[in-house]
C-alpha cells in the first residue's frame, strides 16, 4: 500500500494526492515530510487521523523550509542522519510568494534535503485565489476576468530558475500527468547531496474548472503544447529535456479548462490567446523542445 | 572544588552557561543587542568547545522555525533575540507552544519601533505573553545565566514540555562586566539530565505533528497548555531549589522577597531594576520607612497565588512596569497584580502602576524614592491608578 493512506478528503482527481504518493513511492519509509499550510496538510491531518505513513510535521505556511533544514541539522548533530531524507512537500503560494524566503536561506545554506513545490497554479486551498504561480489570463477568485480583464495580467514567475540561480546541484521539472519521469526525477534529487528541488505542475480540477477525471489529461495538454517544458538542470546547466513530438496549438490546453473559458468568449480573446502561444513557443526554441527530423545529406 | 568568581560581560556568562547545556542545535540571526551571546556562542563551535550545529539563518523567523524543526526531530536548542527580531517570530512561538516543544530562548530585553531605539524595556517580552511561553525575567548576570540550565529542566520535564523564555534587560544585564561565576560543567552535567522526549520524529515510529484540529478538538489542545503551565508553576520552584542545592545559588522561584515580611509599602517589579530598589530600600530603611520588595520572577506562569499571600500585610502596593499598554494607560505587571488582588478575600491594598525605563531612559534611586512618596499620598486619599513616572515636562 501507498504510504500515503486512504481515507483523506482530497477531492476526486486531487493532484496534490497524486504528487504526494508519487513523491512516497519514490523515496519510501526512510524520510521526513515536511508541509507547509495548504491543501495537502488539511485533507490528509484532521485529528486525530493522519494519511501519513512517513514521519510529517506541519508547522506554518511560511517556514517549511526553515523548518525542514533544522530537521536536517538536528539529525546530522545528534549523529541520525544516516540515510534518511528530509523533503518538504509544498505548493505554489508557499514555495513561490510567502515562503520565498526562507526557500532562498535554506537552499543557500546548503542542507541536505529535497524540495518539492506541487504547483496547481493558484491559492486552491483558500478558495482559488492569484498566486504568483498563476499563468497569464487564468480568471481566479482575485484575478477574475471582466469587462476590463482578461485575468491574471502577470506571468508565472519563474521558481526553478530562482532555485537553480543559488547553485542548487539538482533542479527539476516534473508533472503529475508523468508519473514515472516524476519520480525518476524524485529519486535522482534524492540521491544527490545538497539542497534539490523538483516543481511539479499539477492540474487541479477544481480550481482550474474541468472534470475530476481529466487531471493526467489536462497535465499532458500543458506538457504537449509546451507550456509545461518538462527539464532538468544541474549546477544551474540544463542537462535533460523532454522532447516533444507533434506539437498541439495552446488552444487545446486552454479550451480544456473552465479557468481560460473567458478567452474564447470575450472579444478580443483571440489576440490574447497568441500571447500565451508565444509564451510556448519561447519555451520549445529556449529548452529545445521540438524534435527536428534529420535530413540525410547525399553525398 | 568550586569555580572562581571571574568578571565577565553578561553576553559571555549566558552563552558559556548555554554551553554547558550541550544543545545539539543553536540557531539565530543577528540583532542589537543580542549580538553578543551569539557571537560568543559562534565561537565556540568554531574552537570546537560545542559539539553542536550552529545555525546562521536569513531571518529570526527562520531562526525559530529552523529550532521547531529540530526539537521535534529530538532535539535540545537555543536560540537568542531581541525587540523587532521577538516581533518577527510572534506567529511560531504560537505554534512551538501549541507543538509543545521545549526550545530555549535568550530574550534581550529591548525597546520596539517606531521611533526606532535600541536600548532596554520590557515591551518586546511583554507583547508576547500570551504566545504560551514560560517568561522568567532575570535581576542580575548571574541569574541570567543560571536561568539557563534552570529553564531546560523546567521546559523538559514531561508534565510541562513548553517553551521559555529566559528574559534578560538588554545592554543593563547583556553588555554589563560583572563578577560570576561561571557554570561548571560536571555541576551542570549532575543537574540537567540529557533530554529524551517520547514524541519525535522517526522514520522507524511515524508520527504526525501539527495537524489539523477542528471545533470538536481544538479547545482540549488550549486547555492542556494551561494545565502545563500549572506544572511548571510547581517545577520552577521545585528546580530553582535544586539548582540551590547544586550550586548554592537562589533568587527565588516564581517570586522572590526582600524586607517584605513587615513592609507596609511593597513594590513589585521584573528585571534588572530590582537592583535599584534594593538599594533605595536599603537607604529608606535607614531613615525607618517601611518598604520591601516582591520581585517576580515568573510573568508566565503568573504565580497569582504565591503573589497573594506575599501582599497580606501590605497596605500600599507599587508595580513598576518597562512597557505600556497603550490604550490602557498601564504596563503589563500592574494590569496582572490588580487582576489576581480582585478576588482576593485577604489582602485588599491599592495597587498603583508606575510605567518607566522606556527605550532606556535610566532609573535612578531618585525615581523610586519619587514613586514611593506619591504612593505614600494614598493614605491622605489622593490615589493615581497608573502613570509614567519619568516623564520629561519640556517634552510630554
Amino acid at each position: 500500500m501507498s504510504l500515503l493512506k486512504p481515507g483523506h478528503r482530497g477531492c476526486a482527481g486531487c493532484c496534490d494526492a497524486l504528487a504526494a504518493k508519487f513523491v512516497l513511492d519514490a523515496l519510501g519509509e526512510d524520510c521526513i515530510v515536511v508541509s507547509p499550510t495548504g491543501c495537502l496538510e488539511v485533507f490528509t491531518s484532521p485529528y486525530p487521523e493522519s494519511s501519513w505513513g512517513v514521519p510529517w510535521i506541519h508547522s506554518l505556511f511560511e517556514n517549511a523550509a526553515a523548518v525542514a533544514s533544522g530537521i536536517e541539522a538536528a539529525l546530522k548533530a545528534m549523529g541520525k542522519m544516516n540515510d534518511t531524507k528530509v523533503v518538504v512537500i509544498g505548493g505554489d503560494g508557499a514555495t513561490m510568494d510567502i515562503g520565498l524566503q526562507a526557500i532562498s536561506g535554506a537552499f543557500e545554506r546548503g542542507h541536505d534535503l529535497i524540495y518539492i513545490c506541487i504547483d496547481n497554479e493558484a491559492y486552491m486551498n483558500t478558495g482559488i485565489q492569484r498566486s504568483s504561480g498563476t499563468p497569464m489570463y487564468a480568471n481566479t477568485t482575485t484575478s477574475p476576468a471582466g469587462k476590463a480583464s482578461f485575468g491574471n495580467p502577470l506571468n508565472k514567475k519563474n521558481m526553478p530558475a530562482i532555485i537553480a540561480a543559488h547553485g542548487s546541484p539538482y533542479v527539476a521539472t516534473a508533472s503529475v500527468a508523468y508519473a514515472p519521469d516524476m519520480i525518476r526525477k524524485v529519486k535522482k534529487a534524492a540521491q544527490i547531496k545538497g539542497p534539490t528541488y523538483v516543481h511539479v505542475h499539477a492540474p487541479c480540477c477544481t480550481g482550474w474548472k474541468f472534470e475530476g477525471s481529466k487531471t493526467i489529461e489536462v497535465g499532458r495538454l500543458a506538457v504537449e503544447t509546451a507550456l509545461w517544458p518538462l527539464y532538468e538542470m544541474e549546477k544551474s546547466e540544463v542537462t535533460g529535456v523532454r522532447k516533444i513530438k507533434n506539437r498541439k496549438p495552446v488552444e487545446e490546453y486552454l479550451k480544456a479548462q473552465g479557468r481560460f473559458r473567458h478567452l474564447f468568449t470575450m472579444e478580443g480573446g483571440a489576440e490574447e490567446i497568441k500571447k500565451i502561444q508565444a509564451t510556448a513557443d519561447w519555451n520549445v526554441k529556449h529548452f529545445g523542445l521540438e524534435v527536428r527530423e534529420l535530413k540525410l545529406m547525399k553525398k | 572544588m568550586r569555580n572562581r568568581m571571574v568578571v565577565v560581560e553578561g553576553s559571555y556568562a549566558v552563552a558559556h552557561a548555554v554551553k554547558v547545556c550541550k544543545p545539539h542545535v543553536i540557531s539565530a540571526y543577528p540583532i542589537t543587542p543580542q549580538t553578543h551571546i551569539v557571537e560568543d556562542l559562534s565561537q565556540f563551535a568554531a574552537d570546537g568547545e560545542m559539539n553542536c550545529a550552529y545555525m546562521n539563518v536569513e531571518s529570526e523567523f527562520s531562526a525559530i522555525s529552523a529550532l521547531i524543526g529540530s526539537s521535534a526531530a529530538g532535539a535540545r536548542t537555543y536560540s537568542a533575540t531581541t525587540s523587532q527580531g521577538l516581533a518577527l517570530m510572534h506567529e511560531a512561538l504560537f505554534n512551538a507552544s501549541g507543538m509543545r516543544l521545549p526550545i530555549i530562548m535568550t530574550v534581550v530585553n529591548r525597546a520596539l519601533s517606531a521611533p526606532i531605539n535600541i536600548w532596554n524595556d520590557q515591551q518586546d517580552s511583554i507583547s508576547q505573553r500570551d504566545t504560551g511561553w514560560i517568561q522568567l525575567y532575570a535581576e542580575d548576570v548571574q541569574e541570567s545565566a543560571d536561568m539557563i540550565p534552570q529553564l531546560y529542566k523546567i521546559a523538559e520535564d514531561e508534565g510541562v514540555l513548553l517553551p521559555a523564555m529566559a528574559c534578560m534587560d538588554g545592554f543593563i544585564l547583556s553588555h554589563v562586566y560583572e563578577p560570576v561565576i561561571l557554570l561548571e560543567q560536571s555541576l551542570t552535567d549532575e543537574f540537567l539530565p540529557d533530554y529524551s522526549p517520547e514524541f519525535v520524529l522517526d522514520p522507524k515510529n511515524p508520527m504526525s505533528f501539527g495537524t489539523f484540529a477542528d471545533p470538536t478538538t481544538y479547545t482540549e489542545f488550549r486547555y492542556k497548555q494551561e494545565k502545563a503551565m500549572g506544572v511548571a508553576l510547581k517545577k520552577i520552584e521545585e528546580v530553582a531549589i535544586e539548582f540551590s542545592e547544586k550550586y548554592g545559588r537562589y533568587y527565588g522561584g516564581l517570586i522572590d522577597g526582600y524586607m517584605l515580611e513587615d513592609a507596609e509599602i511593597v513594590i513589585m517589579a521584573m528585571g534588572s531594576v530590582i537592583g535599584t530598589i534594593k538599594d533605595t530600600i536599603d537607604m529608606l530603611r535607614k531613615d525607618g520607612e517601611s518598604v520591601g520588595l516582591l520581585k517576580v520572577r515568573s510573568f508566565r506562569p503568573f504565580p497569582a497565588d504565591e503573589i497573594r499571600k506575599a501582599l497580606k500585610n501590605a497596605n500600599v502596593v507599587i508595580t513598576l512596569d518597562k512597557n505600556i499598554s497603550v490604550g490602557k494607560n498601564e504596563g503589563a505587571l500592574c494590569t496582572e497584580v490588580k487582576a489576581c488582588m480582585y478576588n482576593n478575600i485577604d489582602a485588599s491594598a491599592p495597587v498603583i502602576g508606575f510605567m518607566l525605563g522606556h527605550g532606556g531612559r535610566d532609573i535612578p534611586i531618585s525615581t523610586i524614592v519619587k514613586i514611593i512618596n506619591k504612593a505614600k499620598l494614598v493614605e491622605k486619599g489622593i490615589f493615581v491608578e497608573s502613570e509614567f513616572a519619568d516623564l520629561r515636562e519640556d517634552l510630554a
